[in-house]
């Protein structure tokens, strides 16, 4: 019992409901926003040295006992994730603050980002499937708002395919927790595992898991990703930044939790389906980067084959195959926050996204350029910078775990990532200035969050070691779900 | 009892996804909230539906109804209402702005 581990959720949504009541205080909505966020990100590096201490930190909500409450659990990997959150956030929120513009702050846009975060950081510290369930929709509905927010016509048609899409795949969450609980009795993940492994998994649940990784699909784009790119490419770039680093992340975070937790009995065929649509999401995602000539295109369907690059290393679910998950997963939120804020800066410099009608920037904008050319050397893994070491363990455990052709796509859809955005590089920032008006527009205040971005890439990439032993513990609890069963239960004998 | 409820749940989706493949939003709507009312009753009927009195220990009685699946459809229904009168409002708003309510006009293509 730690009830700290409740605080990085509580800070943000009463950050948000405070700035509900002050609403015309913009310059109060993002300082508390950035203190919030600050804030959060402390208690979860408090939290962070408590679990390596101590083992996973647990809070069972009102006192009662962990079947019959809401139980929150703080383990590594969710730990490691609140926190990269946290720094992808205060990015995107410092270039909200430049770009976003005073009317959709005044429409309660800080508060709304608050909420969005709650429920991210929810989705990743819950130790119940209903109450998953909830933080997928606190975070959703602020998506729903977020998106639209502005209403131009295209973010409305946009919004529409949005909502329904996530309305649909929640209702089928609801389909898949109204069988498990048939099955089972219980929603709590701890429980279930317990249950789950003591009636086996026959094939009416391994049925069950799989409407769950639908499920869960929807949400990350594994594969059921055609909602993505238009969805991602409506929104302004501080928001589109957000979702890239974060929404699709917490769909993969509940797929690797359920199937290293709950259902990881049937291995040949749940991750043996998994493995097939990463691979198809790999080639399907790096078919879309290679064929568009629109930056916000490219740089969607990048978040599309991250995608299927992670859970490749889920599917694998052997250590080395997990580890590069996590690596990745880590870098992804990093280094897709820092693509798309840099997309929508050269979008916001050239007044264009089509990569045909401009040329030549690095001349006026070197930092622009080079931060832009390190994001993309990251993004495909070069090795100095963060996307290698991922890539490195997950095609390793892909190979161990027998998905040769698994990765092997990998490898080669990271060759096809690196040519879509050195096409950009070399397209948009080399060559002659072609462009009518040559006049320098300001950036100030935009390359803060994007440097802050850049050196993170180059630190995880570089100082890999330093987590090292983090990600070595968080990898430990998702191979061997006892630690997580025990850390929920004690040592009382529960079934 | 669960096997009439389970037929019923299975018209109802069917209901609900023939109109969410419609042209029409308005028809798209009715049809996520169709489709809400099958899921709320498939979580009801998934919970057991045994005799038993209410869940409430004013009343005395052997045994009673699960009450877990009851508070799970009371959170799913306010969840499914926000976010439906959310896309009423907004293809209301989606009709001003676009002129149109076929989603075969709202593709966008005029931004590829």
């Amino acid at each position: 019992m730690n009830n700290l581990v409740i605080l990085p959720i509580i800070i943000p949504v009463i950050a948000g409901m405070v700035m509900v009541i002050f609403r015309k205080r913009i310059i109060f909505h993002r300082y508390l926003s950035v203190c919030s966020i600050i804030a959060v990100g402390i208690v979860t590096l408090l939290l962070i040295f408590q679990i390596d201490q101590e083992g996973v930190q647990t809070l069972q909500l009102g006192g009662w006992e962990a079947p019959f409450g809401v139980s929150m659990v703080a383990d590594m990997f969710a730990a490691l994730l609140i926190l990269t959150t946290c720094v992808v956030a205060l990015c995107c929120l410092l270039y909200a603050f430049r770009s976003i513009g005073q009317e959709r702050e005044n429409f309660y846009f800080y508060p709304l980002f608050m909420f969005l975060i709650t429920g991210v950081i929810g989705s990743f510290m819950t130790g119940d499937i209903f109450n998953l369930f909830v933080c997928f929709e606190v975070m959703l509905v602020s998506s729903y708002v977020l998106i639209s927010l502005g209403g131009t016509g295209n973010q409305l048609r946009e919004s529409i395919k949005y909502i329904l899409v996530n309305i649909i795949s929640s209702f089928l969450f609801l389909v898949a927790i109204a069988f498990l609980y048939a099955m089972t009795g219980t929603l709590n993940f701890a429980h279930l595992s317990i249950r789950v492994a003591e009636a086996g998994q026959d094939g009416l649940m391994t049925v069950v898991a799989i409407l769950f990784l639908i499920v869960f699909s929807l949400k990350a784009g594994l594969f059921l990703f055609f909602w993505l790119p238009g969805s991602y490419s409506a929104p302004p770039t501080a928001i589109a930044a957000i979702f890239a680093a974060l929404l699709t992340k917490v769909g993969i975070y509940a797929i690797i939790r359920v199937f290293t937790l709950v259902f990881y009995h049937e291995p040949e065929v749940t991750h043996l389906l998994i493995g097939i649509l990463a691979g198809f999401t790999m080639i399907l995602g790096a078919v879309g980067a290679v064929a568009y000539w629109d930056i916000k295109k490219i740089i969607t369907y990048n978040v599309i084959v991250g995608v299927g690059f992670i859970l490749a290393g889920a599917a694998s679910l052997t250590a080395e195959g997990l580890t590069g998950s996590l690596y990745y997963l880590i870098h992804d939120m990093v280094v897709k926050a820092l693509i798309f804020l840099l997309g929508g800066t050269v979008i916001h410099l050239t007044g264009t996204s089509r990569l045909k009608e401009f040329s030549g920037l690095i001349r006026l904008y070197p930092g622009l350029g080079w931060m832009f050319f390190i994001a993309a050397l990251s993004l495909s893994g070069i090795p100095p910078f963060s996307g290698f070491l991922g890539k490195i363990f997950i095609t390793e455990g892909t190979f161990e775990a027998g998905f040769i052709w698994l990765g092997i796509i990998g490898l080669l859809t990271s060759l096809m990532v690196l040519y879509s955005i050195m096409k950009i590089f070399m397209n948009g920032f080399w060559g002659t200035d072609t462009s009518e008006e040559n006049e320098k527009r300001t950036t100030k205040g935009l390359l803060l969050p994007l440097g802050i971005l850049t050196m993170l890439t180059i630190t995880l990439g570089l100082g890999a070691e330093g987590i090292h032993h983090y990600v070595d513990l968080a990898v430990e609890g998702l191979i061997n779900p006892g630690i997580y069963i025990e850390a929920v239960f004690g040592t009382r004998p529960v079934h | 009892m669960e096997t009439l409820m389970s037929i019923l749940v299975g018209i109802l989706f069917a209901i609900g996804i023939y109109l969410i493949l419609t042209k029409t939003l308005l028809r798209i709507i009715l049809g996520t909230s169709i489709l809400g009312h099958g899921v709320n009753l498939l979580i009801i009927t998934m919970g057991g539906l045994k005799k038993g009195g209410p869940p409430l220990l004013g009343i005395k009685d052997l045994t009673y109804a699960d009450s877990l699946p009851q508070a799970l459809l009371l959170t799913a229904i306010v969840i499914n209402f926000a976010t439906t009168a959310l896309l009423l409002v907004l293809s209301y708003r989606a009709y001003k702005v676009l002129g149109t309510d076929d989603t075969e006009q709202m593709r966008g293509t005029e931004n590829e």
